[in-house]
């Protein structure tokens, strides 16, 4: 081109440098055209956009005014938190969350004791951490820890073992945050594994085990979960003997866990399905057995491919942990329900400061899980399209 | 001559192997295990039961179904009464009061969770910000919590009966409920259903027309307008000419009280309300990724074929991403019919508060309760699976 040009360069009537291309006329781009096209597009999106600017104007200064500006942050009970003439708008009442922050994370707990649950708290976050960070070190540990040494020390740290030094505390005490993790926690480590033979069942070639398989995915996922935990709670004594009556946070373990799996059951099967059968005839020209084939070159994929599902499961489980108040167990949103009926908190702003802290709480913990599988689901999708 | 390995002839005798290293024996002996180890979990159960009941002094069997149940439901359509209505009835109470809540909540949840699901893909970014985080902030928080929050936080919180607020057209809202006009249906209102149901049965009748017309000729019948004038115009006029039979019971308020109107309970509005806003998030999600699921393609060579936009989403778009809707939504309302049974938190008396919670209080008959309970959702949701089966395999994808 260059040289077309400078062969030219002697003749007048040839263009010699190149002309800037003009600017898009201003109405095309900026944030004017922006504005048009993403809010003001034609009647029916201006007055969409208006209504939506009237609605956030209405409801957000209230709405923050409540949890921020006119909030009580300090106080011991009822009197720092009623209407009166020195603050006629009284906003959240977080002194009482601060006043019964420790009941809404052990429960009854017995004080002197409430360092063991602390020492789990930090173990399941390790242990999460470990688990969910890819780029962390020897993660075959990590999954040791967590589906194997983590369980079994939970279990004596918590209950405790007099022959260890630990009294014993029998779960009636528990409550609180501690209820609802040791309930996610207990239905995710048992539902996967649990999940995964019952796919394998219902995609197996013996009958036996896939009449029961299916029988049992469908049954549990036709009813819903207050039932199965009803069943778990009036049912299960009444099907063991005498001896072996098991305690309501037991009960209630079951029956999240047996739930819990069979919604798996069905995420797993998805990824089962998704693998092409050359997969497993790839597998079984080499040679492998029913279980190489399934550890070795089916699970890894099927499972890789279902992770966000997997997470997204685990949403709903933890989501689900609040039903647990069926059977009587103090979980993190009992202990709510429980604390903003107290006299000594008798005042009109406690209950919904109450739902806030525990919406907050499990919007915090939903999201970061949906957060995380989003970030897996892209890095598979870019795994993909390589 | 082939290898006597290969050949598949009469004599050839399959390779001697151990039945350790037989597949069919090897899956003949699990079998017999897994079922060995359930047969002995049921016996176990059984025998369990049979000895505790004993222990406990617990009938069973399903005599208590006639017995009088002597405890009242606080809502129902049917008529119940503590003195005379057995557990049967209350059954039946619950099961109605479940089947009510979840019909009206999934019409509602429908009509919320297109609009929200379109909103999302809006190019009005506020719409679609708004959508966004409602679907966000409404999927990540437990619907017990909701539900409570609705309850307890809101409904239980408005004012008393003597400070109701007012709604336009004499619907008051207070902390006993919402009272609406109750409708009152006069003499000749059988016409006007009549004429409905003529109206819908044509309506169906001229959209099959319409669509075997389109396949044949490619010419499109104003369906709209027709099902328009069959659905709600002939209606309306049926309802003038014969007279308007339809009168209103209007709610007044008095001094203390609010006389006559229908009242809806505010555990019924927390439930409905929880339970809609709730399942339409869900459906947002599902409605988004079946409109993305449409590939731009089809658009474009809709356009190119010289189809106008609003043709090709009614024959293009909308008729694929059905397809990839319908599965996700059907479950969604199952979702919400068993989410309904949350009711028990709310005080709203539906099938499993009433049967699971006093029903099974009071006779204590905790396998034959619980059984009939997971029973009837059992059968609402294979129904539903087995009908949606049969849907699927009508309009799947046939690859040729």
């Amino acid at each position: 081109m260059s040289k077309t040009v400078s062969s030219n360069a002697n003749q007048s009537f040839v263009q010699h440098n190149v002309i800037e291309p003009s600017r898009p006329p201003s109405n095309l781009v900026g944030p004017v055209a922006w504005a048009r096209e993403h809010l003001f597009g034609g009647v029916f999106n201006t007055s969409a956009t208006i209504l939506i600017l009237l609605f956030l104007a209405w409801v957000v200064p209230p709405f923050l005014d409540f949890l921020w500006f006119d909030a009580v942050w300090t106080g011991k009970d009822r009197e720092a938190c009623i209407f009166n003439d020195a603050h006629p708008d009284v906003g959240a009442c977080w002194a009482f969350i601060k006043d019964r922050f420790s009941f809404f994370n052990y429960g009854t707990y017995p004080i002197p004791e409430r360092w063991r649950v602390d020492v789990f708290f930090v173990l399941l976050t390790i242990a999460v951490v470990w688990m969910l960070k890819l780029s962390l070190p020897r993660r075959d540990l990590g999954a040791i820890f967590a589906f194997v040494i983590l369980p079994v020390v939970s279990y004596f740290l918590l209950i405790g073992s007099p022959a260890l030094g630990l009294p014993i505390v029998t779960t009636n005490l528990w409550g609180g945050l501690l209820v609802t993790l040791v309930v996610s926690a207990v239905g995710i480590v048992v539902s996967l594994p649990l999940g995964i033979l019952l796919a394998l069942g219902r995609r197996s070639t013996m009958p036996a085990a896939q009449v029961f398989s299916v029988a049992f995915i469908e049954f549990v996922r036709g009813v819903p979960l207050i039932t199965v935990l009803f069943m778990a709670s009036v049912m299960l004594p009444l099907f063991v003997p005498r001896e072996f009556e098991p305690d309501k946070l037991l009960r209630a373990l079951v029956g999240v866990a047996l739930f819990a799996s069979a919604y798996m059951a069905e995420v797993v099967r998805a990824g089962l399905q998704a693998l092409p059968k050359g997969q497993y005839e790839g597998a079984m020209a080499l040679g492998l057995s029913y279980g190489q084939m399934m550890r070795l070159i089916i699970l890894p994929q099927a499972l890789k491919v279902t992770i966000p599902n997997i997470v997204s499961n685990y949403i709903g489980l933890f989501k689900d942990t609040t039903l647990v108040v069926i059977v009587g167990l103090f979980d993190f949103l009992r202990t709510i329900e429980t604390a903003r009926i107290d006299p000594i908190w008798a005042a009109p702003t406690v209950s919904p400061t109450g739902y806030v802290y525990a919406a907050i709480f499990y919007f915090i913990f939903c999201f970061a899980m949906s957060s995380y599988a989003r970030t897996i689901e892209q890095r598979l999708s870019k795994a993909d399209k390589r | 001559m082939l290898d006597p390995r290969l050949s598949d002839a009469p004599g050839s005798q399959p390779a001697k192997v151990s039945p350790w290293r037989d597949p069919r024996w090897r899956s003949y002996a699990f079998q017999a295990v897994l079922m060995g180890v359930i047969g002995f979990l049921v016996y176990e159960a059984f025998s369990n039961a049979t000895e505790n009941l004993k222990r406990q002094k617990i009938a069973s069997g399903f005599g208590f179904w006639d017995t009088n149940s002597g405890f009242p439901i606080s809502f129902s359509i049917q008529h119940y009464s503590e003195a005379t209505s057995t557990y049967g009835d209350a059954f039946w109470v619950g099961m109605v009061n479940t089947l009510l809540v979840a019909a009206i909540g999934i019409v509602l949840a429908t009509l919320l969770g297109f609009a929200v699901g379109v909103a999302r893909l809006s190019k009005n970014v506020l719409v679609a910000f708004v959508a966004r985080w409602y679907v966000e902030i409404l999927r990540n928080m437990p619907l017990l919590l909701q539900l409570l929050f609705w309850y307890n936080a809101v409904l239980k919180a408005l004012p008393g009966m003597r400070d109701s607020i007012k709604l336009p057209m004499n619907i008051f809202l207070n902390n006993r409920g919402l009272t609406t006009p109750r409708p009152i249906p006069e003499d000749g209102l059988g016409w006007v259903g009549i004429v409905l149901l003529l109206g819908l049965v044509l309506t169906i009748a001229v959209r099959i027309w319409a669509k075997r017309r389109l396949e044949a000729t490619g010419q499109l019948a104003p369906v709209g307008w027709i099902s328009l004038f069959l659905l709600v115009i002939a209606p309306a006029l049926a309802f003038v000419i014969a007279g308007k039979p339809l009168g209103f019971d209007v709610p007044q308020a008095g001094r203390f009280n609010i006389v006559g109107g229908l009242v809806f309970q505010p555990e019924f509005l927390a439930l409905l309300f929880g339970l809609v806003l709730y399942t339409a998030a869900y459906i947002a999600e599902v409605v988004r990724a079946g409109i993305m699921a449409v590939s731009h393609g089809q658009t474009e060579a809709a356009y190119a074929l010289g189809l106008q936009p609003n043709i090709t989403s009614k024959l293009i778009v909308i008729p694929q991403a059905m397809r990839v809707i319908i599965p996700p939504l059907t479950s969604q309302y199952l979702n919400l019919t068993k989410n309904s049974s949350l009711a028990v938190f709310v005080g709203y008396p539906d099938l499993a508060n009433v049967f699971t919670g006093t029903v099974l209080n009071q006779t204590g008959q905790a396998i034959e309760v619980v059984g009939i309970t997971m029973l009837v959702y059992l059968s609402i949701s294979l129904t539903t699976s087995f009908v949606m089966n049969w849907y699927n395999r009508r309009v799947a994808l046939i690859e040729r």
